[in-house]
């Protein structure tokens, strides 16, 4: 049973987080949506007029913005399936029995990286990366592989972004699925392992059916995260060389904060964010709902 | 005939481990080791892994290039935002947990959705409000900003954790007719405690590693320690072992908290998505 409570009760405990959530979340943005309708250049103050929905119009057939978003797509499409199949091995490995010690030592170190600061990672690349002082390409000549310029040279500096993000997210999305094979009834599993030797179709039947729910959580996590991804790519390249690393978010910094406009830029994160609003809501819809 | 093939596959396995470990933790041991080393040595081709060490980099950027205000800046914000958001938030997960009211379900929803807001979106406009109210550049414009992902955090842990008090206990204060406050206060909140600890090492975390409102809001009296290391590469000639030395004071407090916290660290980053 839940108790009646009298409605002053219940806005006493819930009115100041509310309140406050709604003047640092929704004031802000429907400032920002007020600034998106006008010309607003920093440097051109003087110019500042209301224009309709031009920005929108500017933003929508603007190459940059739609390539700027590509780009992230394309991050998203190469560096999430590589985190899932390694994370999924990481997964299976410290969920066989055995090595109990070894396994919690491993998973101890699986929760570094995600937590460190996402602008020293950037930072941490350009040091391994250099192509004269970096310990990667000191490691790559072990092999026998000349030195490669991965931050000056576009598409290196892209795969280096995504190289970096497979470091940063793949212990992460090991975790998550490691906690969704904890949720497979032991007996089934057991069961099941009596009854064929191949672990794939332990698996596949048994264990797969288990993820569906984190690999759901991983997936759309991963969206929201990847279009958000700023820091990273920001401290490693500017975004450059070129636009080769500018992703959606470094793109929107750019706009507003070194050519100081700032309508344009309003205009683009509101697209940016009804692009999110929309994945968060399939999100919540494929699976909060379940858990509720 | 079992027992080889059973040692040989542990020590595969073993080897598996020592490679992923080996693979998340070498980027810090790098970082570690650069930060040690004095820019000539830094700057050897290939890299020197046995040199001897030096603090001059950690004494040059507390010191000479004000990465120690950078850091009391970074402790007060963050300190202050969880303090704030465990303050609000508490009250607001108990009533989501306990209490039944038209529109819950969408409140949920709203606060669960701002972990999906990029702070790019709330950046500029808040920058140009803040210049506007005289905030720009204070610890105040940076710890508001944080509660639109610490709220959430500490929200969703509490909310979790009240629903798993017995409601009985309620009922028995009610009885002796103890107001709701009372019975938060003095019989839910303390019993809540693991998940308010847990929820403020998280938005602790977020917020100490928040780079992008730091650097638009605070670019210099209240600049953070994210922010202060972003500045070290806008010269010419990069000072390795400074930057590493600089990445390493900002991590390890970071690293030890996650390490405290690692069982939730998931649960914090998926919004509770997965147990």
């Amino acid at each position: 049973m839940s108790f009646r409570v009298p409605r002053r009760t219940i806005a006493a405990f819930l009115g100041p987080a509310v309140a406050a959530l709604a003047i640092v979340g929704i004031a802000p943005l429907l400032y920002a949506v007020w600034k998106s309708l006008h010309y607003f250049n920093l440097t051109k103050l003087a110019q500042q007029r209301f224009v309709g929905l031009e920005n929108y119009a500017a933003v929508l057939s603007d190459p940059v913005f739609w390539q700027a978003m590509g780009r992230t797509g394309l991050l998203f499409i190469i560096a999430v399936p590589i985190q899932i199949s390694l994370g999924l091995l990481i997964a299976l490995v410290l969920h066989r029995p055995g090595l109990t010690f070894w396994k919690t030592l491993t998973r101890l170190s699986l929760v570094l990286p995600m937590a460190t600061t996402y602008a020293v990672v950037g930072l941490l690349a350009q040091v391994m990366l250099n192509q004269k002082y970096g310990v990667i390409n000191q490691m790559l000549g072990w092999v026998g592989v000349d030195a490669i310029n991965f931050i000056g040279d576009p598409t290196n500096a892209f795969i280096a972004v995504v190289m970096w993000d497979i470091w940063q997210w793949t212990p992460f999305v090991a975790l998550v699925l490691l906690a969704g094979l904890a949720t497979v009834p032991p007996e089934i599993e057991e069961a099941a392992k009596l009854e064929t030797k191949s672990n794939w179709t332990v698996l596949r039947h048994v264990q797969l059916p288990f993820l569906i729910p984190s690999l759901v959580a991983v997936l759309i996590l991963r969206t929201a995260d990847t279009l958000k991804l700023f820091d990273m790519p920001f401290t490693m390249t500017r975004g450059g060389p070129g636009s080769a690393t500018e992703f959606i978010a470094v793109l929107i910094e750019r706009v507003g904060n070194r050519q100081f406009d700032i309508g344009m830029a309003a205009a683009q994160s509101i697209i940016m964010l009804a692009i999110t609003i929309i994945l968060a809501r399939l999100y919540i819809r494929l699976f909060y709902r379940e858990v509720r | 005939m079992a027992a080889p093939i059973q040692r040989r596959s542990l020590w595969g396995e073993g080897l598996l481990l020592l490679l992923i470990g080996v693979f998340c933790v070498f980027p810090f041991y790098w970082m570690v080791t650069t930060s040690l080393k004095t820019q000539v040595v830094a700057l050897e081709s290939p890299p020197v892994w046995w040199f001897t060490p030096t603090l001059a980099n950690y004494w040059e950027v507390l010191f000479v290039d004000k990465v120690g205000p950078a850091l009391i800046n970074s402790i007060i914000v963050a300190v202050c935002t969880t303090a704030l958001a465990v303050g609000l938030g508490t009250p607001a997960a108990y009533a989501l947990a306990r209490f039944e009211f038209r529109g819950k379900t969408d409140l949920w929803f709203w606060f669960i959705t701002n972990r999906f807001v990029s702070p790019v979106v709330l950046a500029f406009p808040v920058f140009l409000i803040s210049r506007e109210l005289g905030l720009r550049d204070t610890h105040l414009a940076l710890i508001l900003m944080y509660l639109t992902f610490t709220l959430p955090i500490v929200i969703w842990i509490c909310t979790d954790q009240f629903r798993s008090i017995p409601r009985e206990l309620d009922e028995a204060a009610m009885l002796e007719g103890a107001s709701q406050w009372r019975i938060f206060r003095s019989i839910c909140l303390p019993l809540a405690m693991p998940g308010v600890a847990v929820s403020s090492i998280l938005s602790f975390i977020f917020s100490w590693n928040e780079l992008l409102f730091a650097y638009i809001l605070a670019p210099k009296a209240a600049k953070t320690a994210p922010a202060m290391a972003v500045t070290f590469m806008e010269g010419y000639d990069v000072p390795y072992g400074k930057i590493m030395a600089t990445s390493t004071l900002i991590v390890v407090p970071v690293l030890i908290f996650a390490l405290l916290a690692s069982k939730h660290l998931v649960r914090g980053l998926t919004m509770g998505a997965v147990k």
